[in-house]
């Protein structure tokens, strides 16, 4: 096995050219590998410590819009000021991800380059419209992420081709987002289901515009299609309507996590909740990222048993 | 392939395969066996080490990877005046029962408390999230966490 760290950019598009795989954190690609799911390349270009690749800009250019290097990892998107403030769907999801290690380790790239139904950031991406921006020795191109995922493991950006950023349109006022997983354990754990919903008010609280996402009940990250029935309703109501379509449009897989059935139910829940979490943050509300945690969605949450005493009753 | 390790302040060169992991090449290569491997399966946390100060799951990380960054392995956590303040509260405690969890426990407080010096429960509960103990029921080492934060 040849391993390379890449120098620049440019190296590592060169190295690609003939043939070598981008490896990030590699908490997908080496334990896939350690695990047997696919050996691992005999070409491997380390991008990790590409700087030009480890940004975020906030929305400081001249459209707003808030861009965000593809080895960024988890932990930074959750804890990032700027992403937190407007796009707090991106956050709960990366906070989600594993434990602090993989959230320390993995990135963003890593996680919607490697394509799996059960990412946590792509429904919240796919929410809010992202865009993944590619490049390779032939040039650059911008893509919806709409248009990256073709089935578990598959994208539609070629094999030289490497994920440089992510790019998100800055939400509009009384805008927000949220993102919500079932999950049996609270960390080391994928979602059983999840959804990330983005959402804009008008004055009078009601539904202005609402995008949704549903994840690991389809071969992708599917969008829920037939929003524009909600527009008008009052958060409530909306949500259920949410529900309903997300249910209906899930084609999910029984797997031992899981059987189609209670995963195509349990997915209009999270739609729901979502919807919930992104109307209240749109009105200005604050709740902690993630949702999972601050909302009680899931097992145990802060404030249910434990707060700030250890088994014995011992206040720390 | 050869690669300069810096672990705990010293660096080693070593010529090793690429595929290999860096709990590995700590446990066989330089002979830091402080470093468990429980699952080799990037479950359990046994493996944790720090990488420039986060934690990793040395289990599954490719040690050419670390080539020229800081490795910190739970032999660097005392020092010649000995074991840290972490170390003795974890024992104070009662934290420690087989002790095949402790390194990896250790790191991850480490690294917990050098971010957020005064962690609550909750904050303790996700910082060890990724490591899995088999004896003490987790009550002991996170008394032992939440005592020595404070004082670091
Ligand atoms: C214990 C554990 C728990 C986990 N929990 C979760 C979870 O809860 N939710 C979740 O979503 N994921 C989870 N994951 C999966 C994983 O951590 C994430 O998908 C992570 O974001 C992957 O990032 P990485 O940098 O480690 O990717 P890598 O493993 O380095 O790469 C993954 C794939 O993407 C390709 N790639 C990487 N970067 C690029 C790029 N810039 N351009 C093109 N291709 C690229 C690689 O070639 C490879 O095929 C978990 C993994 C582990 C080991
Ligand atoms: S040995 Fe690495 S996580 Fe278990
Ligand atoms: S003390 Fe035995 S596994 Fe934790």
């Amino acid at each position: 096995m040849q391993f390379v760290i890449a120098e620049t950019l440019e190296h590592a598009l060169e190295l690609m050219a003939s043939g070598s795989r981008p490896i990030a954190g590699g908490t997908d690609l080496v334990v896939g590998a350690r695990q047997g799911k696919e050996p691992l390349p005999d070409a491997l270009v380390a991008i990790d410590r590409l700087g030009v690749l480890a940004s975020i800009d906030g929305g400081t250019g001249e459209d707003g819009e808030i861009v965000i290097g593809a080895c960024v990892s988890h932990a930074t998107i959750a804890g990032h000021g700027d992403i937190i403030d407007l796009v707090p769907g991106l956050a709960d999801g990366s906070s989600l991800v594993g434990s602090p290690a993989t959230r320390h380790v993995g990135t963003i790239g890593g996680n919607i380059m490697n394509a799996s139904p059960a990412m946590d950031t792509g429904a919240p991406l796919l929410a809010a419209g992202a865009a993944v921006e590619v490049a390779s020795t032939r040039g650059s191109r911008l893509l919806a992420v709409a248009d990256l995922w073709l089935g578990p493991g598959q994208t539609s950006v070629d094999s030289d081709e490497l994920c440089v950023a992510v790019h998100i349109p800055r939400p509009g006022p009384r805008t927000s987002s949220a993102y919500v997983r079932l999950e049996y354990r609270r960390t080391m754990e994928i979602a059983v289901v999840g959804a990330g919903a983005q959402v804009s008010l008008s004055d009078d609280g009601s539904v202005a515009s609402a995008s949704v996402a549903l994840t690991a009940v389809a071969p992708v990250i599917i969008a829920v299609q037939g929003l524009s029935e909600v527009v008008g309703l009052q958060p409530g109501e909306a949500a259920r309507t949410v529900a309903r379509l997300a249910s209906e449009q899930s084609r999910p897989i029984s797997d031992l996590r899981a059987s189609d059935r209670y995963r195509r139910h349990t997915v209009g829940v999270m739609a729901s909740r979502a919807v919930l979490a992104a109307c209240r943050r749109a009105a200005g509300e604050e709740i902690a990222v993630p949702v999972n945690r601050s909302e009680g969605i899931g097992a145990g949450y802060p404030g249910d048993a434990v707060a700030n005493t250890t088994a014995d009753g011992v206040e720390l | 392939m050869k690669i300069n390790l810096n672990v705990n302040g010293v660096t080693f060169p070593v010529d090793i395969e690429p595929d290999r992991s860096l709990s590995g090449v700590l446990r066989n290569e330089i002979g830091l066996t402080g470093t468990k491997e429980g699952c080799d399966d990037c479950e359990c946390g046994a493996c944790m080490v720090l990488l420039d100060g986060h934690p990793v799951n040395s289990c599954s990380y490719l040690a050419v990877q670390t080539d020229g960054r800081q490795v910190t392995t739970v032999e660097g956590l005392a020092d010649a005046d000995g074991l840290a303040p972490l170390q003795q509260a974890m024992l104070d405690a009662g934290g420690v029962q087989c002790g095949f969890c402790t390194p990896g426990m250790l790191m991850s407080a480490t690294a917990l408390l050098s971010e957020n010096p005064e962690p609550t429960v909750e904050e303790i509960r996700i910082g060890l999230s990724g490591n899995l103990c088999r004896c003490t029921g987790y009550a002991k080492i996170i008394e032992a966490v939440g005592s020595d934060a404070p004082s670091t």
